[in-house]
């Protein structure tokens, strides 16, 4: 009641707190949000061992290899962020249809179309220096993911075409377009007169190639570019006109229509910058880590990125953290499968338990956090 | 879930709730709240929105827990986690939005939940047939196998209550179940619940409509800010005690100063447009709206009423006439030239049109203003003069709120309407479009709404006021225009016309044979 009046009688008073509480760190808060997909991550570890102990396999010695091989070394760490740019930059997009209140499964695809941009740009440029090379490359890169998005968005747009349909139907097309070209006008010229006819790309040139931030490791300057572009959707999506128009037409498509906001073009919208990001995420693969265009480029990570977004609350910034997660998983799930020889399907099972658990947990923080919210405003007023 | 049967089924509910306590952040809306419900009474819940009516309703259907206090039930303190536990002792709720599936059938949005008695197969004749006899049973008019989104409001709320009849309930909450039904279906309502007060039920009525309460409870408790301000019989109390003890004051007649109206600001020429149903809506309408003057579009619900504000906002394609503001053409315009040319609209569904729920107060005053110059800088949003403006227009319009980073689904129905009239008041509109503009709002927001209306009227805004509250259309409007089957079936100047000539035309008399 008092802060009802507050408002009432001085409107500038209401500004000015606003912006302190923006500063003041809440403690709690971050504990909810790190504790508790903590505990999430050790219950599905927990089932998961029941898994294991099923197969036979000794489940301390399988988790040991997992967390020695996520980050026990050095090479550990750096793999666990090389998986994790990827997932980050796939995610930052569908952070983005979400809050369209669009679904975005065609991240596979984008994902393939941004890494043949990739590919064949520096291929073609290739006498260009370096500093103008990499940017360039990038934005092309951007630019043939935001092309695979654009299609299903305009047909969402004009025909009201579902865009879970048209984004899955344009991965496979993708995947046929690269094997196309792979075997044809984009296979290297080496292997073509070596005659191994591998199905890959001729390598790109040394000047295109990310800097590696640590040496003799795969870690590539992508992994910076990724989270400072977490940063930038972030104030896109809550600072900017356009953000707004989207987060508007994602909650309430009626009453964005009835304040004159194209609920269509937002979409259409939304859909190629998802897509222009997991292009991205070709890309970085492409010119950080494999220098070459091959098969089996996008492992995964365009529904990766998916679950990874929702585990970061479909914000940008919790997104850095979910990614990592996901990175590190995969990463010591490789050295686990290796280390206690239990098939690779047990590790995508654990990946989904530790999706579950975490989200549930969350559900949980949601119900736990709105109850101690309650207890605290009763006892400012017992107190008052 | 097993569905237990009530220990002594064919006896009404006795229900007690003791010193309840329900906060929420920023609001104490219930604190130490007493009310009963005795077995085979209707009991109305009278208060203004935000006086915790609804929130100490939800509390008794588990949708919410208290956070102090006690619910006995039969003698028996119970703990109602959720609906089913509610449900299962035997309370029913019909709430204020319809939580129906549309592309489902009756029977099928009946069975929805239940356990079938073939379970896992559906058994929907049976319940077909269950429902054709609880339907003679209690009058409710009601086809098991009509879609539910073929149905109109009237329709909807009927198979609401045969959802809760259905589960046995003993004691039906009734959320403002008047506030979306036309004067007809009011009466077919009351017809209802008085069958079922006689076939054994006890209710509970929560309303702010005095007369409705006179009208059909035996008791009525009166509740402002949370708290009970007393509980009467109704035979015992007047009306005029019930709104002091709803607002503490009485409320003023409104008297509007006669003003000379200016040049035309919207007219309708023979505006014709198709209905959702297939069916033509509008039938050449013809209307002028000048400045400095409201006319109130009176009609019975389902006349072309929420067609003719939806063509005018740029909503729904005209199929043929035209639509000029001032004079400028818009029959085809979009919606953003519109707001341009001058138009600003209030929407008749205000929570799915006109605001988001989860955007902050805000937010919601930039629906469309986020995009004027004045308050970005480039494609970012200017944060510091949207704090200004949004703060001096919180003050200006009376909108109570804890702060204008508040969620909007935290403020009450008047609150959130004065909002929106705020954001479309601010940008000082030639012509303003008003659909509904105080139905389900509180007593003293509705005054300060319709205090507003004339305000800006003699602001020299001209206002089409669509309303089906024929007392606010009387009070407020310069000249009235009844609409009747998709026309306008006569127009009559302020005080030329009773209410039962209104009514009598509204009803499709021509106004030469109702006004003798």
């Amino acid at each position: 009641m008092e802060l009802e009046e507050s408002i009432l009688t001085s409107g500038k008073l209401a500004p000015r707190t606003r912006r302190l509480r923006a500063l003041t760190i809440d403690w709690s808060r971050i504990a909810l949000n790190v504790l508790l997909p903590a505990f999430g991550v050790i219950f599905a570890l927990l089932l998961g061992a029941v898994m294991l102990v099923i197969l036979k396999a000794d489940p301390l010695a399988a988790y040991a290899a997992l967390v020695n091989g996520a980050v026990g070394t050095r090479f550990g760490i750096t793999q666990t962020l090389v998986k994790a740019t990827p997932l980050l930059l796939v995610g930052l997009g569908i952070c983005i249809a979400f809050r369209a209140n669009v679904i975005n499964i065609g991240g596979e695809g984008q994902i393939i179309a941004g890494a043949l941009m990739a590919t064949w740009w520096p291929l073609f440029f290739h006498t260009w220096p370096g500093w103008l090379l990499i940017p360039s490359t990038m934005i092309a890169g951007f630019i043939g993911g935001a092309a695979w998005g654009f299609v299903p968005g305009i047909l969402k747009a004009r025909l009201n075409v579902n865009e879970i349909l048209s984004t899955i139907m344009l991965n496979a097309i993708a995947l046929q377009l690269m094997n196309l070209l792979l075997q044809g006008p984009l296979m290297d010229p080496a292997g073509v007169a070596a005659r191994t006819f591998l199905a890959q790309s001729a390598q790109l040139p040394h000047q295109v190639w990310l800097p590696r931030l640590v040496p003799r490791t795969l870690l590539h300057a992508g992994a910076i570019v990724a989270v400072v572009l977490a940063v930038v959707v972030y104030l896109f999506l809550w600072r900017t006109t356009i953000g707004y128009d989207i987060r508007a037409v994602g909650l309430n498509p009626n009453a964005a229509r009835y304040s004159g906001i194209s609920v269509p073009t937002f979409q259409a919208l939304a859909l190629t910058l998802a897509g222009g990001f997991s292009g991205l995420a070709g890309t970085v693969e492409v010119i950080g880590v494999q220098h070459r265009l091959m098969e089996g480029l996008t492992s995964g990570y365009g529904f990766t990125g998916i679950v990874a977004a929702l585990l970061g609350s479909l914000h940008p910034i919790g997104l850095i953290p979910a990614s990592i997660l996901f990175g590190g998983l995969l990463v010591g799930a490789d050295t686990m499968q290796r280390a206690v020889q239990v098939p690779s399907s047990l590790v995508m099972a654990l990946l989904g338990l530790v999706v579950l658990f975490v989200s549930g947990s969350a559900l949980w923080a949601r119900r736990w956090a709105a109850r101690r919210m309650i207890g605290e405003q009763k006892d400012r007023e017992e107190t008052a | 879930m097993k569905q237990h049967e009530p220990l002594n089924a064919d006896s009404p509910l006795h229900v007690v709730m003791r010193d309840i306590v329900k906060c929420f952040p920023g609001v104490r809306a219930n604190s130490k709240v007493c009310f009963d419900v005795e077995a085979g009474e209707v009991h109305a819940l009278l208060g203004e929105n935000g006086a915790g009516k609804s929130t100490l309703m939800r509390q008794l259907y588990g949708l919410y827990q208290p956070d102090e206090g006690d619910i006995i039930i039969d003698g028996k303190p119970l703990q109602l986690r959720s609906p089913a536990d509610a449900i299962r002792a035997g309370i029913g709720m019909i709430h204020q939005h319809f939580m129906l599936v549309p592309t489902l059938t009756v029977a099928q949005n009946v069975a929805l939940g239940q356990r079938s008695s073939r379970a896992p197969l559906l058994d929907l004749t049976r319940v077909t047939a269950r429902i054709r006899e609880l339907s003679e049973e209690y009058g409710l008019k009601v086809d098991p196998r009509a879609y539910v989104w073929q149905l109109s409001v009237g329709e909807q709320q009927r198979v609401e209550i045969m959802k809760a009849l259905y589960r046995g309930a003993r004691l039906i909450i009734l959320d403002e179940p008047t506030a979306v039904l036309t004067p007809q279906e009011v009466d077919d309502l009351f017809a209802t619940l008085r069958r079922m007060v006689r076939e054994g039920h006890s209710l509970v009525f929560i309303s702010h409509k005095l007369q409705e309460v006179m009208a059909i409870s035996d008791r009525v408790t009166v509740l402002r800010d949370g708290k009970v301000i007393g509980t009467r019989l109704t035979r015992d109390v007047t009306r005029s005690e019930l709104v002091r003890m709803m607002v503490g004051r009485e409320l003023g007649e409104l008297a509007p100063r006669p003003l000379e109206p200016g040049p035309a600001r919207l007219t309708v020429q023979g505006l014709r447009a198709m209905g959702d149903r297939g069916t033509e809506a509008l039938r050449r309408v013809d209307l002028e709206v000048h400045a400095g003057e409201i006319v109130g579009l009176a009609g019975v619900s389902g006349n072309g009423q929420r067609e003719l504000a939806e063509c005018l906002a740029g909503m729904r394609r005209a199929s043929g006439g035209r639509v000029l503001i001032g004079p400028r053409e818009i029959t085809f315009a979009s919606l953003n030239q519109r707001i341009e040319a001058g138009m600003a609209y209030i929407p008749e569904e205000r929570m799915r049109d006109g605001a988001i729920r989860e955007f902050s107060v805000q937010e919601n005053i930039f629906l469309h203003d986020h995009i004027s110059p004045r308050f970005r800088r480039g494609i970012f949003l200017s944060f510091p003069r949207m704090e200004a403006h949004a703060a001096r227009l919180v003050r200006e319009f009376a909108v109570k709120t804890p702060g204008l980073d508040t969620p909007l689904k935290n403020l009450s129905g008047g609150n959130i309407q004065k909002l929106i009239m705020a954001r479309e008041l601010s940008r000082h509109p030639e012509i303003l479009i008003a659909a509904q503009p105080t139905r389900g709002v509180d007593v003293s927001a509705t005054g300060y709404i319709h205090e507003r209306l004339l305000q800006q009227r003699e602001a020299g805004t001209g206002i089409l006021l669509i309303s089906e509250d024929l007392d606010e259309i009387c009070a407020l409007s310069d000249r009235i225009a009844v609409m009747y089957e998709g026309r306008i079936i006569g127009v009559v100047r302020r005080g030329q016309a009773t209410r039962e000539q209104l009514g009598l035309m509204m009803a499709g008399v021509q106004q030469a044979d109702a006004l003798p």
